[in-house]
């Protein structure tokens, strides 16, 4: 199985979120998506200011396979995105929880972080 | 669990992806596809395409069955070793499998045909030989390498250095057997290199050898974006059997002369030809982000009804989207991709993108 941290959440849509404390979470996709999506070689993110609600699409990631719509994991207001993705997309396979994060929220309700799979429940949905 | 190569373990060992391909479990990539895309346009790369079938045909009849079988005339073979690319068509002129035939000598031909169509292959030509004096026989037992790139050459000539002249003499398209290696300057990948078929116990030892020599090992994902930028189809994809090889840019490969000759097909083909071919096959591009992809609707400003993307991918040599299209043959100038409901402009190309790892993107007529 690829690597999961436990510290983050997750949907199982692939998305990974981390709780950066002061009401900010940051955005991603897991080891195992961009395993199975291959090379990325476009990302399209969501414009600073928006709000998103949870669940919604807020990127999308097109690899050599396939595109692929990223959800929002909780809901908020943008107040950054990786611009470095734009030139580096393959950043997001060589660093899924690292360089390779896609967006950072202000966080409107942080209780529905706990609502979100841990690693655990992540891994059993990757690998059904 | 899908069939299996002989190179199978290989492929693990090197971490490879594996996918099931018409049946098989075949390498998609070893880590990264689009380093792999790189290696073959800059460097080599070899690939396992043990999956595809050698089909061998001899007999005193071997000759008139394929000049019937097959829509380009194996009389254009004239010497030992020479290679045809041809379409094998059904009544109706849908093409059933495309293939590369090479003359072996008197009488013997070598056919190799895609692997998800092998069987079907093999059961329509068995079924259109009765009356001929023609053996046809599967070559599973065969195993194909495809080494490419501009290095290729002279790394399969290290490998095989008693073989190194005879490698040096080959013309493109044209093959020759060096003890129990096939060697054809062939591939599907717009570049140099060749392709060797092999017993299939002899191929582990010739895929150490040649990545011993500094050839990467490619899947079948750079493949298919390799042979998409030197536009050329791929079956399944680009034609079908509900296709005509007109409407699929394989006009070329049919020989219309001399006009006796009456291969399957002929007939159907040349009736579309005196109505109109309704719809062709383009290349297009698009400048902006986005990746086109196969099924993607195609329209034009300039001439009403609608196409479809058959083959579409981001192309690692030019950095933006690539795609073969079957559109209206009114089409021409810039048309609009629909693109997860986004109108995208793209422009109408020659369908070839890249050759000998140069751009070579032309408007198309």
């Amino acid at each position: 199985m690829s690597e999961l941290p436990n510290e983050l959440r997750y949907l199982e849509t692939h998305e990974w979120v981390r709780n950066e404390g002061d009401g900010i979470a940051t955005i991603g996709i897991t080891d195992h998506a961009q395993d199975a999506l291959g090379d990325v070689v476009f990302v399209e993110l969501p414009e600073v200011g928006r709000v998103l609600a949870a669940g919604e699409e807020s990127a999308v990631v097109e690899s050599v396979k396939a595109a692929s719509d990223i959800y929002a994991p909780v809901s908020g207001e943008v107040i950054a995105i990786n611009e470095a993705l734009e030139d580096a997309p393959e950043t997001i396979n060589n660093s899924p929880y690292g360089d390779g994060w896609f967006y950072k929220v202000r966080m409107s309700d942080p209780a529905e972080l706990d609502e979100l799979l841990d690693a655990d429940g992540y891994r059993d949905v990757a690998e059904a | 669990m899908g069939l299996r190569t002989p190179l199978h373990h290989r492929h693990l060992a090197l971490g490879a992806k594996l996918v099931d391909f018409g049946g098989w479990d075949m390498p998609l990539h070893y880590g990264s596809q689009i380093d792999e895309h790189h290696r073959v346009r800059r460097h080599a790369g070899v690939f396992d395409v043990s999956h595809m079938r050698v089909v061998d045909v001899a007999g005193p009849d071997a000759r008139d069955f394929l000049r019937r079988l097959l829509a380009n005339d194996v009389d254009r073979l004239k010497t030992p070793g020479k290679a045809l690319y041809s379409v094998m068509l059904n009544p109706a002129g849908g093409v059933i499998d495309d293939l590369i035939v090479y003359l072996l000598g008197d009488s013997r031909y070598r056919l190799v045909v895609n692997c998800g169509t092998a069987d079907k292959d093999l059961a329509w030509m068995a079924a259109e030989a009765r009356g001929f004096a023609v053996d046809i026989r599967s070559r599973a037992d065969l195993a194909i390498l495809a080494v490419q790139g501009p290095e290729a050459i002279p790394l399969v000539e290290a490998v095989l250095p008693g073989a190194a002249a005879l490698i040096d003499g080959l013309k493109p398209f044209c093959a020759a057997s060096a003890g129990d290696v096939f060697i054809a300057r062939t591939g599907y990948t717009g570049e140099d290199g060749v392709e060797l078929i092999v017993p299939g116990a002899a191929v582990v030892s010739l895929w150490d050898a040649l990545l011993d020599a500094g050839v990467s090992p490619v899947g079948l994902g750079a493949r298919d974006t390799l042979r998409l930028e030197a536009g050329m189809n791929l079956y399944g994809n680009d034609m079908d059997e509900n296709t005509s090889p007109l409407e699929a840019n394989l006009g070329w490969t049919i020989a219309w002369e001399p006009a006796e000759r009456a291969f399957i097909g002929r007939e159907a083909l040349e009736a579309q030809r005196a109505a109109g071919v309704p719809h062709k096959l383009v290349g297009l591009v698009m400048s902006g982000r986005g990746v086109l992809r196969a099924h993607q609707a195609v329209t034009c400003e300039s001439a009403p009804g609608s196409g479809e993307i058959t083959s579409g991918t981001f192309s690692p040599t030019l950095g933006h989207a690539i795609a073969l299209a079957r559109v209206p043959a009114a089409f021409s100038g810039t048309a609009l991709v629909d693109i997860r409901g986004k109108a995208a402009p793209v422009t109408l190309v020659k369908p070839c993108f890249v050759r000998r790892g140069q751009a070579v993107v032309q408007p198309a007529d």
